[in-house]
């Protein structure tokens, strides 16, 4: 079992920061998924993390060694790790049983104890009936799974995966993901999942580092990350979210047209001056007359916009005399008409102050 | 802790026993596969320039080599020869070439696979043995063109006089011709017919169509065939010594040769081979901002739908032309270059009682000289191709994986020799690896390392576009499962460049086996090539024995392209990279 630990870790590539003051450990097989949008550094921590490129600075430490430092690093070959690429990277010259064998070649096990593993293995991805394919005659799926065997056949002690769903269509790529957790459940090897699908994060991992422009800014399991996001960036890229800014005035925090008693709010106590929260669509309930007002925080609004989606409706909500804009979610059956008087109601304990 | 941390922790004191323990083993083969072609690019480049500023005996700075190699009208003479030759070929094959490729290209003209497999014939012809060819069709009087004149007419001299200025400009035309063919016709094939559509819905007929919107769109491409031309002609060594020097008159690569004549005065030649470098370094560059303006012709994109323009009775006009091309530049030539193999004596015509098999089997059997020449020139041809392309490969990967900074430097110094005609190069591997310590004249390796130096760029460009069309993924897989650059290599990357390696061996391997501008000046006796000994034989007028050896050198490369055809595809030696 292995642990792995990310310090200080940055990467310049000449002028360009890529990668910046990254500090990140895993737990023995914990699954952690490095999220955010293109170009946010997450390709390169992985390579690092592999070995393929050296840190600028900071140290990468598994089981408590140092295997990279600005100084140098241990070579990928002799890191015992795993990687699955973006583009697979099935070797086509080989059929699908020799790209899975090849790692078990290389460790010179006995002849019959690697056709025995590479077996189980093709087994556990269903691939056994094709295993004498070359990958130009797979889908890519198959080939997928044939690198995920490749990868895992060899019981690495680091996974390590690029986005490897990226290239699928929407129906697979949604199998894949609980294939990839179910695997993690079978094996748990201590895995980095690299994409920038939060769906894909969320379903997959026991914590999601949220990376934005070399950063990361918030490392959580997917349930805090959602609910409780730390930064205007996290929450606004994980789900779709309602910025609103209020103010502390005794023991209220104020908003436009309506206020909170701090006391509903998590950590409200400690806050002060000018705050803003995030607000997701889902914490906000419309109610359509006053006397069905559940007690929770509400303001009077009106309907501005809407949108039908099928299995929920999106509506913009304006305060009465305000000029703030909500977005709310609601079931299928409550129908509201553009310029529509209705209360919104807020669940408080939803709400996350963000910096 | 482990060794790493163990040597972190203590920085100073160990610092480059750290440093080694993290460089790869395969680390020493890239330093020396880099060592290699350093070597073999700069130091006949910089002995060239040395020994035309030394005097010779003494070492000592001097520009007296310059004033003997300039210092004479014939020397001059030569220069300005070179120059109108280098003129009329460029002229000449944009004449052919041009109006081909766009018969080819944009219409419906009949025939064209086999117009472009002649034009491949001409590719593949040496120069010189085209000069041959021509010798015996428009020879003074004994030409078979001259004979059928003085026959049909009565007239007690021939019409046409191969050993002329416009003879020779004739020569080197039609197998220099293809170049213009590949650049243009690759342009052609990314003009859409769209933009042409768009002149003719502005009322632009079918021909004004052509010279305004199509031509010009093309017209860096068809420049840069014949800069290429242009920069052939003027580095050519066989087919103006067959030809100008029996016609009494010198271009600058038949003159460069008279510098070896013996005592060999190297310093004067190279010397004297200044203007052809750097002409050819200038023209190159200029050719280079010609092709890589963008936004001129439409060339990048795929180039919409295209559709063929239809000639109506003008294809037939089109095809009379390009036949007319082909039977100039291989029909003819060729034919009579047979004829001569097998004859007893070739000016007896084409009867029965004049057909014989001799001359194979004096070549073949008899004359052991000739059989260590053939051995020699696919011995050579063969180790040249796998040491260009295991040292091009080797650095395409350097440069690829970025193991080193500077890696432009490599490129460039792989892509050099493009730009140093054959004969200069030859002078200067001549100043470097003839004296002592080396002392290698007369060896097989000169040979071979001029001939790598040679054909390094053709090896470079096929390896580094293997390379490329590989994603690094793929090896970054080899190893992360544990295994090093080199089993990468061995397993993954080698296998998967197979078919590309395979092409440019034959790319290499061609021109090597009839290479002769480089040659001449290096080989000695035991060591001759059949470029070599064709050349002597014309001297000697031997015509059928050197005919029948054109053609064993023929055949083999014919045979060779042929499997390149079946395993590579079509058109890989047409190729606008090559
Ligand atoms: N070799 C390099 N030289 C210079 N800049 C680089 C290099 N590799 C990556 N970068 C830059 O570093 C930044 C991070 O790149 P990286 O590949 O890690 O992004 P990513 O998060 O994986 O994005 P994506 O989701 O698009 O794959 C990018 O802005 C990229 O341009
Ligand atoms: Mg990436």
């Amino acid at each position: 079992m292995t642990t792995l630990a990310l310090r200080g870790i940055e990467k310049r590539f000449g002028d360009f920061v890529a990668v910046k003051e990254l500090d990140l450990e895993l737990r023995s097989g914990e699954f952690v998924s490095l999220l955010g949008p293109s170009g946010c550094g997450k390709t390169t921590t992985l390579r690092m993390i592999a070995g393929f490129i050296d840190p600028t600075a900071g140290v990468i430490e598994m089981d408590g060694k140092v295997i990279s430092s600005p100084a140098g690093s241990v070579p990928p070959e002799r890191r015992q790790m795993s990687m699955i690429f973006q583009s697979y990277a099935v070797w086509p010259n080989m059929t699908v049983e020799q790209n899975v064998a090849f790692g078990l070649k290389l460790r010179k096990l006995p002849a019959e104890e690697i056709r025995c593993r590479v077996r189980e293995m093709l087994d556990v991805v269903q691939m056994s009936h094709l295993a004498a394919r070359y990958p130009a005659e797979l889908s890519g799926g198959q080939q997928q799974r044939v690198a995920l065997a490749r990868a895992l056949v060899i019981k690495p002690a680091v996974l390590l995966l690029d986005e490897p769903l990226s290239n699928l269509d929407a129906n697979l790529r949604e199998e894949m993901r609980f294939e990839i957790r179910r695997l993690h459940d079978e094996f748990r090897i201590t895995t980095v999942y690299v994409t920038h699908d939060q769906a894909e994060a969320m379903v997959t991992s026991d914590r999601i580092a949220v990376m934005n422009a070399g950063r990361i800014e918030q490392v959580d399991a997917p349930h805090t990350l959602y609910t409780r996001p730390r930064t205007r960036f996290v929450a606004g890229f994980i789900g779709r979210t309602n910025f609103i800014d209020g103010v502390c005035n005794g023991s209220d925090i104020v908003f436009d047209r309506f206020a909170v008693p701090r006391g509903l709010i998590e950590n409200g106590e400690a806050l002060s001056g000018k705050v803003t929260f995030s607000v997701r669509p889902q914490s906000l309930t419309l109610v359509r007359n006053e006397a069905a007002l559940s007690g929770r925080p509400s303001v009077a609004v009106t309907i501005a916009e809407r949108a039908y989606l099928g299995e929920f409706w999106t509506y913009v909500v304006v305060p009465k005399e305000g000029s703030l804009r909500l977005r709310v979610t609601a079931p299928p059956l409550e129908v509201y008409e553009v310029g529509e008087s209705a209360w919104l109601e807020i669940d408080p304990r939803q709400m996350a102050a963000i910096s | 802790m482990t060794p790493v941390a163990d040597v972190l922790a203590q920085p100073a004191a160990r610092s480059l026993v750290r440093r080694l323990r993290f460089i790869e083993p395969s680390m020493i083969l890239w330093l020396a596969m880099i060592a290699v072609l350093v070597f073999l690019i700069a130091s006949p480049l910089v002995r060239l320039v040395v020994s035309s500023l030394q005097e010779p005996e003494t070492g000592r700075l001097t520009l007296d080599n310059y004033r003997q190699a300039y210092g004479s009208l014939r020397h001059l003479q030569a220069l300005l020869n070179s120059l109108e030759l280098g003129v009329g070929v460029a002229l000449l094959a944009g004449l052919f070439g041009v109006p081909i490729a766009w018969a080819v290209s944009r219409t419906d003209m009949p025939a064209k696979g086999l117009v472009r497999l002649m034009v491949l014939g001409a590719f593949i012809t040496p120069p010189y043995l085209a000069a041959v060819g021509w010798i015996l069709l428009a020879g003074p009087n004994a030409g078979w063109i001259n004979k059928l004149w003085i026959a049909a007419t009565g007239a007690s001299q021939g019409i046409v006089n191969i050993y002329s200025m416009p003879g020779l400009i004739l020569v080197v035309a039609i197998t220099s011709f293809p170049y213009v063919f590949v650049f243009t016709n690759a342009a052609l094939d990314l003009v859409s017919s769209e933009m042409e559509d768009a002149a003719h819905i502005l009322g632009a007929g079918k021909w004004r169509t052509m010279f305004r919107v199509t031509l010009p769109l093309v017209l860096p491409a068809i420049l840069g065939g014949l800069i290429i031309s242009f920069l052939e002609a003027i580095a050519l060594f066989g087919a103006p010594a067959l030809i100008a020097l029996p016609g009494r008159f010198q271009v600058v690569a038949t003159q460069l040769w008279q510098f070896f004549e013996f005592p060999v005065r190297v310093e004067i030649a190279a010397a004297y081979a200044m203007p052809l470098l750097l002409i050819t370094v200038a023209l190159f560059w200029l050719q280079n901002r010609l092709l890589g303006r963008k936004g001129y012709a439409s060339v990048g994109g795929k180039g919409g739908e295209r559709r063929l323009i239809a000639l109506g009775p003008w294809r037939w006009v089109m095809l009379g032309y390009a036949g007319f091309v082909c039977l100039l530049a291989v029909v003819l030539p060729m034919t009579v270059l047979l004829q001569a193999a097998f004859a007893k004596a070739w000016g007896r015509g084409f009867s029965l009682d004049n057909l014989t098999l001799r001359n194979f089997r004096y070549l073949l059997f008899e004359q052991t000289q000739a059989q260590q020449t053939i051995v020699n020139t696919f011995v050579y041809g063969g180790a040249t191709a796998f040491a260009a392309i295991a040292l091009a490969l080797a650095i395409a990967y350097v440069v690829s994986r970025r193991l080193v900074p500077w890696t432009n430097v490599l490129t460039f110094l792989c892509m050099a020799p493009f730009v140093i005609p054959g004969i200069v190069l030859a002078i200067g591997f001549y100043a470097a690896y003839a004296p002592p310590p080396l002392a290698l004249y007369g060896t097989g390796t000169i040979v071979v390392l001029a001939f790598v130096t040679r054909f390094l760029p053709i090896a470079y460009t096929s390896s580094a576009a293997g390379m490329r069309s590989i994603s690094p993924e793929m090896e970054e897989a080899v190893r992360i499962l544990g295994g090093g650059r080199l089993l990468a290599i061995r397993k993954v990357l080698a296998p998967l460049l197979k078919k590309n390696l395979a092409g440019a061996w034959i790319l290499v391997f061609i021109p090597a086996t009839r290479e002769l501008s480089s040659a001449i000046f290096l080989v000695g006796p035991q060591t001759r090539v059949i470029s070599v000994m064709l050349f002597d034989l014309s001297e000697e007028g031997n015509f059928e024995v050197l005919s029948a050896l054109g053609v064993i050198l023929l055949v083999v490369t014919v045979a060779i392209a042929a499997v390149g055809f079946r395993v590579i595809g079509r058109d890989f030696m047409l190729r606008r990279s090559a």
